[in-house]
């Protein structure tokens, strides 16, 4: 079976009214080289990738917005570097009005040491980009209690962290992880966190409908080889999820039968 | 001419300027007058008057005054 026969039996995702093709969400932080960072997106085979909004500088011009654009990319901004419910809100319309989507990741940080979601703030801004039509992605803590608030103030995606940005820690809480994916309504994104695309795989068989990679992959030595290999554990994930795993054992459980053995060989003295 | 602040810089305008032509002279496109780039595509950027958002579809007849504080944004690396 081809990699594209396998890619096929994996279904879109529906994030509230947008289809999510691909279940690799990539960032564009972390790397300089743009041709680097255009070869890294091609091979991750991401339909969705993330993009921060920032002052028009006659030096950063559009050239992010401008690749995503000719790569057929959506494009998903974020509100990364906002710590308040208004200054959310703001950099939300002006995403919306400049890339002309509805859909928004939500991201709003208690300090810039840990990036920690600030989940009060992060509920209400959610609440506030419903009510406005937005489609809200929103980065949280990985508690499940906290999750189900945001899925009920009009979340169309919940994306808890693996671990804090940038960390490459991996899964810290693989249970809360599972219970958020088990409870939830929406889709769960897993975000943050991910250092390996073995953890990629982790996150989509504890039931995560799909993940976000940035530093995982821009940082990372070869950054196209990385996003290769975390599109293939995403879609080994899924469908290692989807085949069911069997339970795990105490003891050993031989796989051979027993009947029929040989006489077992008289020790040799 | 006219004095208005655009990302915190001061930027003088000819009088009777509007956000049109506020985000031609940052980005250095030439803009119709719905606020598309003459050469096509889109353009990408977002502009706030006082921390209201100004859809593109009201930039040519917001005329300026002087003394308004822009923001002029677009999308970056990130995330």
């Amino acid at each position: 079976m081809t990699t594209e026969t396998i890619t096929q039996d994996i279904p879109a995702l529906q994030v509230g009214g947008y289809t999510l093709q691909n279940r690799l969400i990539m960032g564009t932080g972390g790397i300089t080289d743009l041709e680097a960072l255009e070869k890294a997106l091609v091979a991750s085979g991401t339909t969705l990738t993330t993009v921060a909004m920032r002052r028009y500088s006659p030096d950063t011009k559009t050239s992010v917005f401008s690749m995503l654009e000719r790569l057929g990319i959506d494009i998903l901004p974020n509100t990364a570097g906002c710590y308040t419910v208004k200054d959310t809100v703001l950099t939300a319309e002006l995403a919306r009005e400049a890339l002309e989507t509805d859909l928004i990741k939500v991201e709003v940080i208690a300090d810039e040491h840990t990036l920690l979601p600030d989940v009060i703030e992060t509920l209400e801004a959610t609440e506030q980009l419903a009510d406005r039509g937005f489609i809200p992605m929103v980065y949280t803590i990985d508690d499940p209690a906290t999750a189900l608030r945001l899925e009920n103030a009009g979340a169309a995606a919940v994306m808890p962290l693996g671990a804090p940005i940038g960390t490459g820690l991996g899964i810290l809480n693989p249970h809360n992880i599972e219970l958020i994916a088990s409870r939830a309504n929406v889709p769960v994104v897993l975000d943050a966190g991910i250092g390996a695309a073995s953890e990629a795989a982790q996150a989509m068989e504890l039931g995560c409908d799909a993940v976000l990679v940035a530093s995982a992959v821009t940082r990372a030595q070869k950054p196209t080889a990385m996003a290769q290999a975390t599109r293939r554990a995403v879609e080994a994930g899924y469908l290692s999820r989807s085949a069911g795993r069997i339970p795990r054992r105490e003891h050993a459980q031989a796989s051979s039968a027993f009947e029929g053995l040989i006489n077992p060989v008289e020790e040799l003295t | 001419m006219l004095t208005v602040s655009i990302n915190e810089e001061d930027v003088k305008l000819p009088e009777g300027a509007t956000l049109v032509d506020a985000v031609a002279h940052l980005t250095g496109r030439e803009l119709n007058a719905d606020g598309t780039p003459v050469d096509g595509g889109r353009l990408g950027v977002a502009v706030a008057v006082g921390s209201a958002v100004v859809p593109r579809s009201r930039w040519a007849a917001t005329e300026l005054t002087g003394g308004e504080e822009l923001e002029i944004v677009t999308a970056v690396q990130g995330g």
